[in-house]
């Protein structure tokens, strides 16, 4: 067999079992179930209130928007954290200390990140279903659009995530993110925020996603609650397309310079000043 | 087998700077195939550069270096495949299992898989070799201290590698765990042929491991030769310890042999409880590591060992 291949696989495999992991450890399954529940119970106390001007729920209007930023959350804070925790662990320096391991390592990462999206995505969508039956009017129409969205959001935030990632040297940097999402309409109806804030929001993917996922599942009454009463499919497209070619051309030189930096020394050193952060 | 002319390691004229601050002086030194070659020094002398340097892992100033036949700065994936490299600060993959892990990166090896040399390694052989067996299906983060540094070593090995790189492999391994670890490198480098290249503060390690001991100080190799060899050009005097009529003498001398001959020759039989030793490495070591510091001295070293 190729050595390629064989790294190919050997990241596959190694991503199923990371997924496994996040969901078989105590830790990482109980801080996903408490991130889904916080989600839930917020859906839940909106269920009364509607949309302003009309008859819609703001509940169900809101389940979109959470699973468009969870998107963000899992792909781009999921991916540059997990860069900057591997680096300080060493696994990064283990990476490049097997053949192709490098390679392993990134398709291990992202079939995690991807597993990983699918898995909160349908632990907020499926209770979400039963509490409001008026989600994806359109049935199978509705998922598969769904489905398009989540691809296209996986690349718009995971190379972008990665260039993050190699960039910072802490996880807490990536908090910024929680900020984006305070912004980007998805508690709200976007068009109830002031114009400026709504133009710096269109800048994000966080926004779009969020727009993509209310065109879904959403029935199209829904749309007076959006900017320009539009689900604007055409400029949703081409911002994620933006957003993942401009995370694609970076990451790989990113990466690299960031691989090439790993050495024995420097983990030992970042181990240093993380101990000293502890003690 | 150690032929001269095809060396495992080849370092020559190797200079690190940082800044405007040199860190490696032309280095120089070379390792044969199934050498166990040991890399002494103080804290600061250039050890971990030069070690990193040789893994590829760190881009060198000057100098030339060829790792089994390749300048570590232009090292594919092949030439990976050919390394073990085991550090002391990984915590890495605490979440997998010891056996999960190592069958995992063993796969990576199996397309250098040669006859006379199958890649990987078998998980379970060698969780086994290093000892680890009754704790092969636990979490890697529930470890201990020594039980997570003989993991490394196994994760080092997997690949049956032609060079091992180990950075103070047995720090905080108890007696029992240290001795399985040395046997098992003897095993290495005399069943496999492994060249292996090791660091560490422990001389007596390095006194039972190494074939040739290199030291490594101010960023110059400042001796190189076997322990014995060092002790004898180096520290040079040796205690000579008798009683005689119930009595106990000690005297130095640097010529062991002589001074015994002669006391023989002088007391016949009434010489008792005869000892003589020589040097330790640990003297050896902190001559050359006195004398460097002084300064100017440096080559002092190299010439003695040089005349070996």
């Amino acid at each position: 067999m190729n050595a390629k291949t064989a790294a190919v696989r050997s990241g596959l495999a190694r991503g199923v079992i990371e997924f496994k992991q996040t969901w078989t450890n105590r830790e990482d399954a109980v801080g996903q179930v408490i991130f889904a529940l916080l989600f839930l119970g917020v859906v839940f106390f909106m269920r009364d209130a509607t949309v302003p001007g009309t008859g819609f729920s703001l509940g169900a209007a809101t389940v979109p928007g959470v699973l468009g930023a969870g998107i963000v959350f899992t792909g781009l804070t999921g991916a540059a954290s997990y860069l900057v925790i591997d680096r300080e662990d060493g696994t990064l320096l283990r990476a490049k200390a097997t053949p192709n391991g490098m390679l392993g390592y990134l398709v291990g990462k992202t079939t995690t990140l991807s597993l990983g999206q699918v898995a909160s995505l349908l632990v907020v969508l499926i209770p979400c279903l039963f509490l409001y039956p008026s989600l994806a009017p359109n049935g199978l129409w509705s998922y598969l659009q769904l489905l398009g969205v989540l691809v296209l959001g996986l690349f718009a935030t995971l190379p972008i995530g990665a260039a993050l990632g190699s960039l910072i040297s802490s996880p807490r940097s990536t908090g910024l993110i929680v900020g984006l999402g305070a912004i980007s309409g998805i508690f709200y109806p976007v068009i109830a925020l002031p114009v400026w804030v709504q133009d710096i929001a269109q800048v994000f993917p966080m926004y779009w996603l969020g727009l993509g996922m209310r065109s879904a599942l959403l029935p199209d009454s829904a749309i007076v609650a959006e900017i320009g009463r539009s689900w604007r499919t055409v400029p949703t497209l081409a911002v994620l397309v933006a957003w993942a070619v401009i995370g694609l051309a970076l990451a790989p030189v990113l990466l690299r310079r960031m691989a090439r930096r790993e050495s024995g020394s420097s983990v030992a050193e970042r181990r240093e000043k993380a101990m000293q952060r502890v003690g | 087998m150690r032929d001269p002319a095809d060396p495992a390691v080849r370092v020559s004229g190797l200079r690190m700077r940082y800044g405007a601050n040199d860190v490696l002086h032309g280095v120089e030194f070379e390792a044969y195939r199934g050498e166990v070659v040991c890399l002494l020094g103080p804290n600061g002398a250039g050890k971990t550069t030069t070690i990193e340097i040789l893994e590829g892992f760190r881009m060198r100033s000057a100098g030339e270096v060829s790792v089994l036949g390749v300048d570590p700065a232009q090292g594919g994936e092949d030439w990976r495949a050919r390394l073990g490299v085991v550090l002391q600060s990984w915590r890495d993959h605490g979440k997998w299992h010891v056996r999960e892990l190592l069958a995992h990166l063993g796969r990576y090896y199996a397309p250098y898989s040669t006859p006379s040399m199958p890649r990987p390694w078998d998980a379970d052989e060698l969780i086994a070799a290093v000892g680890l067996t009754e704790h092969a299906h636990k979490k890697i983060k529930t470890l201990s201290g020594g039980q997570r540094r003989r993991l490394d070593v196994a994760i080092g090995i997997v690949g049956r590698p032609e060079l091992l790189f180990l950075d103070e492999p047995t720090a905080g391994f108890d007696p029992e765990a240290r001795r399985e670890f040395h046997d098992l490198v003897h095993r290495l480098s005399d069943d496999l042929d492994t060249t292996i290249l090791l660091t560490t503060h422990d001389l007596d390690e390095a006194e039972k491991l190494a074939d040739r001991i290199l030291i490594l100080n101010g960023g110059r190799i400042v001796a190189d030769g076997s322990a014995d060899a060092l002790s004898r050009q180096i520290a040079g005097e040796a205690e000579v310890r008798w009683t005689l009529d119930g009595q106990r003498f000690v005297h130095s001398t640097t010529e062991a042999t002589k001074y015994v001959h002669d006391l023989f020759k002088q007391h016949g039989e009434a010489v008792a409880d005869l000892e003589v030793r020589r040097a330790s490495l640990e003297d050896t070591y902190m001559t050359l590591v006195h004398r460097a510091e002084a300064g100017g001295e440096t080559e002092l070293g190299l010439q003695e060992a040089g005349a070996r």
